[in-house]
């Protein structure tokens, strides 16, 4: 297939697909045969486009023109290629777990779920695939809007408090930051196309440009920088395949895939560096790392605990791009892929430990491990990988993010990793260490949660597997990642 | 002479014959299948006009060939027909969609009135855009004023005659100021031609009686275009008018007033120093200002969505107002489109809330309870609309939210930027109060089985398919608002 039609289908491919489920919404097995087979479309078409970028290609398409030199336009550069292969894979294993979520737990409106995960990815899609900061601003707003039912699926006061947040939140920052910013660039460089090297050189003083670097860091609310974190704990109310995919991949990913495109395709590496004015969003990194790891230790929701380690992980990707070493980029880039296959797998552990035993705080997990092998097996790696030990594949973006630090002499950041780095252990390893190692107390015959149960249904053990090897896998062959890292970089 | 060197007339003069046509008929059906043809002949002819504009620039068309300035003149640029393209072609949707909507809200015995006094107000809505007489403008003004205080107290509620009467003092004084300020400008530059008047009025421009006449025109202006804190008689217009009128007028009548006020601002006083001596547009500023943020907050604390929507205008006319007051180039260009973007997405809003009060029989936020389930897509167009007027990328209103905020940089005026950013969330807020109204809650059980009628869902749904088209697609609306706005500016010195 051409690129520039690889491209396109990847866009078109959920789109279509969510129109077909939608078509489709009384036959459910149908319906979950469509999903299964638009996500694996959507990859193959992806997968399509990877040879080609990896050759050094840029394929590009221009859909049509919004106003006078302000287009919808796409175009496939390494950091857009690596982040659409990590949201496409991943979705075909989180609709294998969503289809045993969603049954196991009897959730209502599932045509509408499923119709909405597909556009969220036919956004997502348009945000990796951006041509220009643009055509990224109109693709994250939607990814926003769209994500709004799947936050509020259950409809109760508590999803629609949730939902609040959520939205007014995302969309708060990136209309009240971004926007401007936005125009901002575009007036200053009469373009917005995203081109190695940035487009802001020399228009703007150090100043200025503090300025603006601020409005984008703090307008992509998507990357939970603090102090606009609150969204991403409050969206804990969706179904967990949405926390899944959306709030360990997708959206969060979207934040700080944005954060790294701005920096490196918009401002550029050199000229902020010139100007010196990335410390004070690396000491904001920094501290959203410390501060997120310390609300987390203190959590007992697993899914709340595992929600500010997002944020916390989140602030690595924009304090390492941040730092503008070309080992920390990489780093960056590659931390990313890490922590959206280990995050995505923690999510999906934590979703059949309520499909399987009902229970949702880290103090009933008791030995859970044994009743649920595979499941807290595969919580185990993944919690490593975001520890950073190996053999998991958050070790190789830590090391390439701490190897940036030193060479760049950021003493203040090595520190800040140490730390979060114990502080991490100290809140995933007692988790693994009740699972397996304590006893499952007894407790009160009647009590709703404790009940004999076993593994989740099958889907949902499949996919988690599959997330915790990929996460072993990537630490032994990081090639394609490592690869696509490198050419972000390349002029 | 061929009938195309005739359109400018035949804008006006196709539905002023219409409507005493429909009093002669009486039957109401015939009515509507007159005033039908009426405008859309009167569509077609706006559209004609616009090509014929855009490729032999204005067009001056001299009623009864009596030569201006003595005579009237028609006088068509490229600002005047982009505004009659959305008048006429308001109308031309409304209409299809007036007939079940009227049938349901309206006496058999009077509706053939309706007919009568809807071609009639766009006949003078038409006439304001298209004449170049200062006061003609004045006689179509009180036509299509005439004709709407009609149409509000047609409405089922009795509230509805208590707001005609109330826009019908207000639209008096606001016509009285007009009139008083066209005179006090006659009287100084001896002509009522507007291209004549802005060429005499520099000779004259420190005098007072045109430094009062501009203060009249202000004043009365701002009262038919509804700026804070001159919008009272707005939101219960729009509110107990019948549905298909509240639509109509949302979209076109305070457009055509701020085409008004572009007109004088730009191409008559843009002429002189006038604004030296009188800091109009800083007085501007703060009154649009003062209407994004003072309406967006009422409209929040609304209770019923037609009052809701009502007051997010008087907040939506703020940014139109903003735009023109910057006195820049990409201003006007915000000024204009957004009069236009405006135009559709309320139109389509106030449309798809004449179904809404007629399946759900009413329009109160207790009553659209489960809207999302009752008529999804329905409640679906309301939301997209809702985006339109918050400015999510994708939708119409984005394209003037980014020429507003381009304008606001332009000036370097960041505090600006963020105000106007601001109350962009304040119109996110608002919207949401209908949105978890509509999904987040069960149908109440009062609500009858009605279904809206396909004449009443079709024209509604184009709507809002132009609001999303307009946030794609802007070569008409930006093209020919940067035609228009560089004409305004041509005239500024």
């Amino acid at each position: 297939m051409p690129a520039a039609e690889a491209l396109l289908a990847a866009l078109a491919v959920p789109l279509a697909g969510a129109m077909l489920i939608a078509l489709a919404g009384r036959w459910p097995n149908l319906r979950e045969l469509i999903t299964l087979v638009t996500a694996v479309l959507l990859l193959a078409c992806v997968l399509s486009l990877l040879p080609a970028v990896l050759g050094g290609a840029r394929p590009a398409l221009v859909l049509f023109s919004v106003l006078p030199g302000l287009q919808l336009a796409f175009k496939v550069e390494p950091l857009g290629m690596l982040f659409a292969l990590i949201a496409s894979g991943l979705w075909i294993l989180n609709s294998l777990y969503s289809i045993g979520y969603m049954r196991g737990n009897q959730e209502a409106h599932q045509t509408r779920f499923y119709v909405c995960f597909a556009l969220a990815l036919a956004a997502t899609m348009g945000i990796a695939l951006a041509g220009n900061l643009f055509t990224l601003f109109v693709f994250y707003e939607l990814l926003t809007l769209i994500t709004y039912p799947l936050v509020t699926h259950h409809g109760s006061n508590e999803a629609r408090a949730g939902g609040r947040v959520y939205l007014g939140l995302l969309m708060g920052t990136s209309i009240v930051f971004l926007l401007p910013a936005l125009v901002f660039v575009w007036l200053l460089s009469g373009t917005t196309d995203f081109t190695p090297g940035g487009i802001l050189a020399g228009k703007l003083g150090p100043l200025g440009l503090a300025g603006l670097l601020a409005l984008c860091m703090f307008g992509i609310g998507k990357a939970a920088l603090m102090p606009f974190h609150r969204w991403l704990p409050a969206a804990m109310v969706a179904p967990t395949p949405v926390s899944a995919l959306l709030h360990a991949v997708a959206v969060v990913k979207a934040g700080v895939f944005s954060v790294v495109k701005v920096i490196v395709y918009v401002f550029g590496v050199d000229t902020l560096a010139h100007a010196g004015v990335t410390e004070g969003l690396v000491a904001i990194a920094g501290f959203t790392i410390v501060a997120a790891s310390v609300v987390a230790l203190r959590a007992d929701n697993l899914k709340r605990r595992l929600a500010y380690s997002t944020i916390s992980q989140l602030s690595y990707v924009v304090m390492a791009a941040a730092v503008l070493a070309p080992l920390s980029l990489v780093g960056a880039a590659l931390h990313i892929a890490a922590h959206a296959v280990g995050k995505i797998t923690l999510f999906f552990a934590a979703g059949a430990i309520y499909t399987a035993a009902h229970k949702t705080e880290v103090s009933q997990l008791d030995g859970i491990g044994r009743r649920m092998p595979w499941t807290m097996g595969a919580f185990a790696i993944a919690a490593l990988s975001m520890i950073g030990l190996p053999p998991a594949v958050g070790f190789i973006s830590k090391w390439y993010m701490l190897s940036g630090a030193m060479a760049a002499q950021q003493w203040g950041m090595v520190t800040v990793i140490a730390l979060s780095t114990l502080l991490n252990a100290g809140y995933f390893l007692p988790i693994v260490y009740r699972a397996f190692f304590v006893a499952p107390s007894d407790g009160i015959p009647g009590d709703p949660h404790h009940h004999p149960h076993g593994e989740a249904p099958l889907p949902m053990v499949i996919a988690l597997t599959a997330t915790a090897a990929a996460t072993v896998l990537l630490f032994f062959m990081p090639d394609v990642p490592l690869a696509l890292a490198r050419g972000m970089l390349a002029p | 002479m061929s009938l195309a060197q005739h359109l400018p007339a035949l804008q006006v003069v196709v539905p002023l014959i219409a409507a005493p046509l429909t009093v002669l008929l009486r039957r109401r059906s015939l009515a509507f299948a007159v005033v039908l043809a009426a405008s859309w002949a009167a569509f077609a002819i706006a559209v004609l006009l616009w090509l014929q504009v855009g490729e032999r620039g204005t067009i001056s068309y001299a009623i009864g060939s009596w030569p201006p300035p003595w005579g009237i003149e028609y006088r068509v640029d490229r600002l005047s027909a982009f505004v009659l393209v959305l008048v006429a072609g308001i109308a031309a949707v409304v209409l299809p969609y007036s007939r079940a909507c009227i049938e349901a809200e309206v006496p058999p015995q009077q509706q053939y009135l309706f007919y009568t006094m809807f071609v009639l107000c766009l006949a003078g809505l038409l006439g304001i855009t298209i004449t170049g007489d200062a006061f003609n403008i004045f006689v179509f003004l009180e036509v299509s004023s005439l004709s709407t205080y009609v149409l509000i107290a047609l409405g089922r509620d009795r509230r509805a005659l208590v707001a005609a009467y109330q826009y019908l003092i207000m639209g008096t004084i606001g016509a009285t100021f007009i009139v008083i300020g066209v005179g006090l400008l006659y009287l100084m530059t001896g002509t009522l031609n507007l291209a004549d008047m802005a060429r005499r009025i520099g000779a004259v421009q420190n005098t007072r009686p045109v430094l009062a006449a501009l203060a009249f025109l202000t004043v009365g202006i701002s009262l038919k275009l509804a700026l804070f804190p001159l919008h009272q008689w707005l939101p219960n217009a729009y509110a107990f008018a019948p549905s298909a009128v509240s639509a109509f007028l949302a979209a076109t009548a305070t457009k055509v007033a701020v085409y008004v006020l572009l007109r004088f601002y730009f191409s008559v006083f843009g002429q002189s120093q006038v604004f030296e001596e009188l800091p109009m547009q800083q007085a501007m500023l703060l009154l649009a200002l003062a209407g994004m943020f003072a309406a967006s907050i009422i409209a929040i604390f609304q209770t019923d969505l037609k009052r809701l929507f009502a007051y997010s205008s008087v907040a939506q006319i703020g940014y139109i107002v903003l735009g023109l007051s910057f006195g820049s180039t990409d201003g006007l260009i915000a000024t204009i489109v957004h009069l236009f973007n405006h135009g559709v997405t309320k139109g389509a809003i106030f449309m798809l809330l004449g179904g809404v009060a007629l399946v759900m029989g009413g329009t109160s936020l207790a009553r659209v309870h489960g809207l999302g389930k009752r008529m999804p897509l329905t409640s679906l167009g309301i939301v997209v609309c809702g985006l339109s007027l918050i400015g999510v990328p994708g939708t119409a209103g984005f394209i003037s939210k980014w020429y507003l905020l381009l304008a606001a940089l332009q000036k370097g005026q960041w505090w600006l930027v963020f105000l106007i950013v601001l109350s962009s969330l304040l119109a996110a807020v608002y919207v949401w109060r209908f949105v978890e109204a509509a999904y987040f809650r069960e149908v109440r059980k009062d609500i009858g089985d009605a279904v809206l009628p396909r004449s009443m869902a079709l024209p509604a749904g184009l709507l809002v398919a132009a609001t999303v088209y307009f946030g794609l697609d802007t070569s008409f609306t930006v093209g020919s608002a940067t035609q228009a706005a560089a004409l305004l500016m041509g005239g500024l010195r």
